[in-house]
């Protein structure tokens, strides 16, 4: 078959297309609806007042995320001590039983942070379309799918019809050469890449990153780097298939087995952009020049390098730039010019759907070092992404390397990343977050957040502020 | 949905880029079940000088005088500008809940974020794009008391002898003039969709769980 080379997210969307209308939008059949209980309880609202069905019960997943307690876990329920925050938690449960949606609820050992979830589970899998009413839907690009955060009233219309009225967005191809230094990881790469772009450097675009530097990351780094999409402005990333996505996905409890695996597997292996593919836009990245990164403002654009320092607003060319960063420095209280290794720190997060797996665990938990958390660190929260990464992490001893060095070992959730939990920032704090937005007040009122890696995290912790850990073995 | 056909209006200024949907409604609010009940948070941490908590009127709070929302002049805005990529992050469309709730039908800015752009219309509110150029013009002008007329039909902002057109897609122009029923359009395809059900679930049976 003779035809025009086409790109990753081409050849999803093709798969995906129900028919084109007349005014150019396309109705795309989406293949599994990732739930939670802060975005969903309008849209299971809205089906009911008009009586209207899910279109296809087994293509939802729910599970309780953003406002459950880390603490207390084993309460369920009573543990919820933010009536509000109950009411939501409850409200998806009976929502799931009302519509027969299967869920994790909260004392389910494999509840946790959707992003987490789905593909630890295996339901998230190549080719496939994934909508979530959370803009961090865009983590399970790592496997070649096509995955988008959307408002309520398209979580409803998805519920309602199985499909998203959409346009197709542009291709934004980012290419990452060589190998990341050790010690710098997959956090790094992609606040770098949003450092360049900018934070609507994407806007209108599908990312797919590619190069020798991509294929040597797992799927963790994988997940970690589309998560942080939308950070770009980009409503999805993408990864092609390769053996690393094979080899995960076997022996999944959600994966398909036997004959419709090889099946599977088939299919799944065309999920690559062809050669001569064209993208709209195209940036190239050396890997090998990515320091780790420590974001110093108040928008994920406003990143440098561990061994850079705090830009000066003053030499500033653009009024609007020049502006933003006044305003984020006076927000974070630092000066121009300050060395970002002189930032202190007095919190720490590690955890979100950024970085919350195994992987990150495990090179946070590598250094500890035999250190204990700074005196003057009030709090350093580990927050694993799923009840069954808790497990793991448990199993592999992490947990208690954590405990020993005095960080606080909680149950799965998105926790401080957004604080709408007890887990939240205290006003003027600094803290040193594996999370994915450093938003005005987004951990806690008046809190400052700097977005870096696990290792990066964990080392502030010990340290009281943020340090190379580039050769520290 | 309500439809959006023509709007005059007091315009209300927002002099920051990259606005973010933490900003536009923060995370303590958004832990109700229902659509309404946002709008006395919007802007919360700039309109107000105290932390506040779901359930807290405005009458109980730290007004911030500063902020351009809680100035006198401001006051009935039903017209927002704004700067760059306005409604980045989140996806929550608590966002455009609030913005309504407030008072705002429109927001005019040089670009807007994907998602954020999507929500409102969903909700009757119009996010129109302007150059930057036009936009830096309704800023130094907004404090005098800017009025604009709106036009969705004509695809035209006017403002006094001056008007400026904006482009805006057929579809979305057609759904917020009549105030169209998403669903109840894609529904319409119902077979359309069944058909590729079958389809799809012969070529990837692994899709389906049932």
């Amino acid at each position: 078959m003779s035809s025009e080379p086409k790109t990753l997210y081409d050849k999803i969307w093709a798969a995906h297309e129900v028919g084109r209308r007349a005014d150019g939008n396309t109705l795309l059949y989406i293949d599994l609806q990732l739930l939670h209980e802060v975005t969903s309880p309008q849209a299971f609202e809205g089906l009911q007042l008009a009586d209207r069905p899910l279109w296809r019960v087994d293509a939802n997943l729910a599970t309780p995320d953003h406002n459950v307690p880390t603490a207390g876990r084993e309460l369920g329920f009573a543990g919820i001590t933010d009536e509000i925050a109950l009411e939501q938690v409850v409200t998806l449960d009976k929502n799931c039983k009302a519509f027969g949606v299967q869920q994790f609820e909260i004392l389910d050992p494999r509840q946790g942070i959707v992003h987490v979830v789905g593909p630890e589970q295996g339901a998230t899998m190549p080719g496939m379309t994934i909508v979530c009413g959370d803009s961090h839907t865009s983590t399970h690009g790592a496997f070649a799918a096509l995955a988008q955060g959307i408002g309520t009233s398209e979580v409803e219309h998805v519920m309602a019809t199985q499909c998203l009225v959409q346009n197709k967005a542009k291709n934004f191809a980012v290419n990452v050469t060589g190998a990341l230094a050790q010690g710098v990881t997959a956090k790094d790469l992609v606040l770098a890449i949003i450092g360049r772009l900018g934070t609507a450097g994407a806007t209108g675009h599908t990312i797919e990153y590619r190069g020798e530097a991509i294929r040597r990351l797992s799927m963790e780094g994988r997940m970690t780097l589309c998560n942080m999409s939308i950070e770009a402005g980009a409503r999805a990333g993408l990864v092609a298939v390769d053996d690393t996505t094979i080899a995960y996905l076997h022996g999944r409890p959600f994966a398909p087995k036997g004959e419709l695996w090889n099946k599977a597997e088939n299919y799944w292996r065309t999920l690559v952009s062809d050669e001569g593919a064209v993208f709209d836009a195209a940036i190239t990245i050396d890997a090998s020049a990515v320091a780790p990164q420590v974001s110093w403002g108040t928008s994920p654009e406003m990143v440098a390098g561990i061994d850079e320092t705090v830009p000066n607003p003053e030499t500033m060319m653009d009024a609007v730039q020049a502006e933003s960063t006044a305003l984020a420095l006076d927000y974070m209280d630092l000066q121009p010019g300050q060395r970002i290794s002189d930032i202190a720190v007095s919190r720490v997060f590690i955890g979100s759907c950024t970085n919350a797996r195994i992987e990150d665990l495990r090179a946070a938990a590598a250094q500890i070092r035999g250190g204990k958390v700074a005196d003057h660190v009030t709090e350093a929260l580990v927050v694993p992404g799923s009840g069954l990464v808790k497990a793991q992490a448990e199993a592999e001893g992490l947990a208690e390397q954590f405990m020993q060095a005095g960080f606080q070992w909680r149950s799965a959730g998105c926790s401080m990343c957004l604080g709408m939990n007890p887990d939240q920032l205290g006003e003027g704090e600094h803290c040193a977050s594996t999370s994915n937005r450093n938003f005005e007040g987004r951990q806690g009122y008046g809190g400052r957040t700097h977005l870096v890696s696990p290792a990066m995290a964990a080392a502030a912790a010990i340290h009281g502020r943020f340090i190379d850990i580039r050769g520290l073995g | 949905m309500d439809a959006f056909v023509q709007l005059e209006g007091l315009v209300a200024p927002l002099d920051r880029a990259n606005v973010d949907t933490d900003q536009i409604i923060p995370k303590q609010y958004l832990k109700s079940i229902k659509r309404t009940g946002f709008g006395d948070y919007l802007f919360d941490a700039w309109r107000f000088l105290d932390q506040g908590t779901m359930g807290m009127t405005p009458n109980e709070r730290q007004i911030n005088r500063q902020f351009s929302l809680n100035q006198p002049a401001f006051q009935g805005a039903s017209i927002l500008i704004a700067r760059d990529n306005f409604g980045c992050g989140s996806s929550r469309e608590h966002a455009v809940w609030a913005l309504k709730e407030f008072g705002f039908r429109a927001v005019i800015a040089p670009s807007f974020a994907d998602i954020f752009f999507g929500n409102c219309f969903k909700n009757g509110v119009l996010p129109i794009t302007l150059p930057a150029a036009v936009i830096d013009d309704l800023f130094e002008r907004v404090d005098a008391g800017l009025t604009l007329s709106i036009d969705l039909k004509t695809q035209r902002v006017t403002d006094g002898d001056q008007a400026h057109s904006f482009e805006i897609a057929p579809a979305l122009k057609e759904k917020m003039l009549n105030g169209m029923d998403d669903i109840d359009l894609t529904l319409a395809e119902a077979n359309l969709i069944r058909d590729f059900e079958v389809g799809h679930r012969q070529r990837q049976p692994w899709l389906f769980r049932d």
